[in-house]
């Protein structure tokens, strides 16, 4: 897996991010970044805050200019060598964090604040449409009469998408449209835009810090790191086989060990662990997925329980690995830290047999 | 001179931290940052004079000037006046504040506001009231007796706001560990008070050394009644500029000992969620004692110039009516009253427009300005005015916009603070929204900052009227000759000892007062710390 195999466009790509820099004073903010997204996927860019995510989404939106690269959208150049269309001029659809649901506004003109008064001549026609929008987003049209502080969190930013879409735009923005709702909320929200947007056939891109939230909601994601890309691709190709430990780390919860890869087997203190497409040899950081890394009734490779961390539904589990060949009383084992169900199984001092699932990325060390 | 400035300085927390440090570093637009450094040029032009002033005068002539007995009377009067309001506006504003938001006062919502209403009663109404009950009042004695029932809500309706919205938590905290309610009083919430204690020390003070009527009226002498006298017998000489830069420095030294009590200690709440509502404290058998003092307070605050206003108009009876004089003084009021709000609000917003959107030491500087010289009292604004006027723009003396100019500058902070707040709730993610649905920016300004802003800058020009419609030292310097403001009428009138004559301007000055000093009060009750 390449680190940017899907940043190639082709002449179907919705929208081309070629090269862009941005700098604020002396911080360098997004140090050429390139993207290029298909019409009608959906798209992650996933980083921890002030990586720059939020900044490369309100360059695409028109809210700021890049310093140098071009933004191209929908074939037309929208920003750089000279050119530059506002933002209420590119038709690309935007939700910010809290919704910025205008508050002196009902819902039902917060939601027709953007349509076209040509094509939606007099009141009938916006009502039919405001319901209609209101419809989409799982809202009753009553709603519409509403002002936006009667709303609850997850209403007001279904009503920021309908307004959005109102417009029907062919690119959408959200900017961590989720992180102010609570947990059980923002499940429920983010599943049912990630809906709306489906239906709608909208190219969407979604910015988040929340590696569950990229990993669920989109087609594809995008890594970003100190103001570059880190990796592209799709959740399972990123979460499975992210490109450096970095990447990988903040991606989940990894499990780094020593190991020595020849060809496509690396030795560990887990055993020998099959690598594809290995990009170097010799010693190197062997990744699993605590998932990967099963308990098991019977078997060679054995660790002592440290401390164990009960969740509920499951426990994690800190474990001591003995060195293959040795005894369990010595001291230099690696420790690992895994996750299980059974929570009756794991006492600290227990000794427990374990089994690794699917293969292994090596880092160089 | 009333209302004022009780809308004390804003903290500077307001705007999301997000948008604040992204907006931080980009360029505020050229057009707005002109605007507002040729306002605040422009402001810097009464603190220009005076210190112009006392060096042409040149040090022997000042010092002649400044040390001679009679600056010496009327620096122990303007210290002594300060010393005794001070304190008794603080006791008494902080201890009315208390009874009303946290003890179970029997009416206790109706004395919150009854207590709040003397603001709407100008200090110089006050000052007649008084004298025309007692006419032997003067003197030290009788300035601190109608400062105080003048100027203590200044204190009491910002200790009521921060004890309102003060977390019960703490109190409920302090009483988890061990302190009994008088101590909790001392030891948690006096010294959370102590922002608008400071806060409203300061505009109680600046208020005494600007207040000319009131003083005036019972013959006794400040800075500024001296200053008035000086330039009505001499028509501006050194003498009236020597004593003015004396007030100016008195000015300035309470703003720097106001910054350095305040500190830089914020008393927000830590921590999230609602804060509740406390539980008033029973006041058990000193309900009786509470309830005549709150009773006795509101009467010599607003009983007594009311019913002098009532009983002066009563004994005039209908003659006292002038009709046309009555109406053209109205007119004249209204006129000057809203154009000057108008002016006002407008050379505020680029001011409040940079504070809010592009926060940075240099936007700081030009808005701290602003504070410092609206400060300085109007007599000295005034003296300022007609000296530039007459020696570089002629025709400008005793001309309408220069009273206007005048007005914009002693009032600017009202406008300020308000507009700082309205903006600040028209954060810039409505901007880009408004935006992202196909607005122009030009579109946007108009549909979404502007119309959000309205009901703050409505509240601010509120203000600024009604401080014009009080203003009396700026008006009777600076005002074409045949102006008549309501004020004004009302001081030539009440000078003349034609008290029932005077009555009916008292009485049009408070009701125009009152429903802004409601206005006011609910403002501060909302306002959380902004």
């Amino acid at each position: 897996m390449s680190p940017a195999s899907a940043d190639t466009p082709t002449p179907d790509s919705h929208l081309i991010i070629d090269k862009v820099t941005k700098s604020f004073g002396d911080t360098e903010v997004l140090r050429g970044v390139s993207l290029s997204v298909h019409r009608g996927i959906t798209t992650a860019i996933v980083g921890p805050s002030g990586s720059g995510k939020t900044t490369l989404l309100r360059l695409i939106a028109g809210f700021e200019a890049p310093d140098s690269g071009t933004i191209t959208l929908a074939g037309e150049r929208v920003a750089g060598e000279g050119r530059w269309i506002p933002a209420h001029r590119r038709n690309v659809g935007y939700v910010a964090q809290d919704g910025a649901l205008f508050p002196h506004l009902s819902v039902g003109q917060n939601i027709a604040f953007g349509l076209d008064k040509k094509k939606f001549a007099g009141r009938a026609a916006v009502d039919a449409r405001v319901a209609g929008l209101l419809e989409m987003v799982s809202l009753e049209p009553g709603y519409a009469r509403r002002r936006p502080d009667e709303l609850s969190g997850g209403q007001q930013q279904r009503v920021a998408l309908a307004r959005a879409l109102a417009r029907e735009p062919e690119l959408m923005l959200l900017d961590e449209p989720f992180s102010a709702l609570d947990a059980g909320l923002r499940v429920a929200t983010r599943k049912a835009v990630a809906r709306t947007l489906a239906e709608a056939g909208v190219t969407t891109i979604l910015v988040t810090h929340d590696q569950g939230e990229a990993l669920s909601f989109a087609d594809q994601v995008a890594v970003m790191r100190r103001g570059e890309l880190a990796q592209i691709g799709n959740p399972f190709v990123v979460y499975t086989r992210p490109s450096d430990r970095e990447t990988a780390e903040f991606l989940g919860d990894a499990v780094i060990l020593d190991a020595d890869l020849q060809g496509s087997l690396a030795t560990c203190a887990l055993g020998g662990i099959p690598v594809r497409r290995p990009t170097c040899q010799g010693k190197v950081h062997l990744m699993l997925r605590p998932e990967q890394i099963r308990i098991v009734p019977d078997g060679q490779i054995k660790g002592t329980v440290l401390e164990t961390d009960f969740f509920g539904p499951e426990i994690t589990v800190r474990l001591r690995l003995h060195p293959d060949g040795r005894g369990s009383s010595d001291l230099d084992g690696e420790t690992i830290t895994i996750r299980h169900w059974n929570a009756t199984l794991a006492k600290p001092g227990s000794e427990l047999s374990l089994r690794v699932i699917g293969e292994g990325v090596a880092f160089p060390a | 001179m009333t209302p004022a400035t009780v809308v004390s300085r804003p903290n500077r927390d307001k705007t999301g931290g997000r948008v604040r440090n992204r907006r931080g570093r980009s360029r505020p637009p050229a057009g707005m940052v002109a605007a507002a450094v040729a306002v605040t040029l422009a402001t810097l032009v009464p603190l220009g004079f005076v210190i112009t002033m006392t060096v042409l005068t040149g040090g022997e002539t000042a010092a002649r000037l400044i040390f001679r007995p009679r600056v010496g009377e009327l620096l122990f009067n303007t210290v002594a006046l300060i010393l005794l309001t001070v304190p008794l506006c603080i006791v008494i504003g902080i201890g009315a504040a208390w009874l009303v938001e946290r003890t179970r006062l029997p009416g206790a919502r109706f004395w919150a506001l009854v207590l709040a209403a003397p603001l709407a009663v100008p200090a110089f109404v006050n000052s007649y009231a008084w004298v025309s009950t007692i006419p032997s009042l003067s003197g030290i004695g009788g300035g601190t007796l109608i400062s105080v029932l003048s100027y203590y809500p200044l204190v009491y309706i910002s200790a009521a706001a921060a004890l309102r919205r003060m977390d019960p938590a703490q109190e409920q905290a302090a009483a988890s560990l061990g302190l009994g309610r008088w101590r909790t009083f001392f030891r948690v919430i006096l010294p959370q008070l102590w922002l608008p204690i400071t806060g409203g020390a300061l505009l109680v003070g600046l208020h005494l050394l600007a207040e000319f009527g009131a003083f005036s009226m019972i013959r006794f002498n400040t800075f500024t009644t001296a200053i008035m006298e000086q330039y009505r017998s001499t028509f501006n000489g050194a003498a009236a500029n020597m004593l003015a830069s004396v007030l100016v420095g008195f000015c300035l030294l309470m703003l720097l000992l106001e910054s350095r009590l305040r500190g830089n200690a914020r008393y927000a709440r830590l921590g999230s969620g609602v804060a509740g509502r406390p539980e008033p404290l029973p006041l058990g058998r000193y309900r009786l004692p509470a309830l005549a003092a709150v009773t006795v307070l509101a009467l010599l605050a607003l009983g007594v110039p009311l019913g002098n206003v009532l009983r002066w108009t009563l004994a005039g009876g209908a003659e006292v009516w002038n009709g046309p004089m009555i109406v053209h003084t109205l007119l004249q009021t209204l006129f000057f009253g809203l154009a000057g709000a108008l002016v006002t609000v407008l050379l505020a917003f680029p001011l409040a427009w940079l504070a809010v959107r592009y926060p940075s030491w240099f936007t700081r500087l030009l808005e701290g300005t602003n504070y410092i010289t609206s400060s300085l009292p109007g007599i000295v604004v005034a003296l300022a005015f007609v000296t530039v006027a007459i020696n570089f723009l002629r025709p400008l003396y005793q001309s309408v916009p220069l009273v206007i100019a005048a007005y914009a500058l002693l009032f600017l902070p009202r406008a300020l603070v308000n507009l700082r707040s309205g903006l600040a709730q028209v954060p810039q993610e409505l901007e880009e929204a408004s935006q992202s649905l196909g607005r122009s920016p030009l579109a946007t300004f108009v549909k979404i900052t502007l119309r959000m802003a309205a009901p703050a800058a409505a509240g601010g020009a509120a203000l600024v009227f009604l401080g014009i419609a009080n203003e009396l030292t700026a008006t009777l310097l600076l005002s074409p000759t045949g102006v008549n403001t309501l004020a004004t009428r009302f001081w030539i009138l009440s000078s003349q000892i034609d008290y029932s004559g005077a009555a009916p301007y008292a009485l049009i000055l408070i009701l125009l007062s009152l429903p802004m000093t409601y206005l006011l009060y609910t403002q501060s009750q909302k306002a959380a710390g902004q």
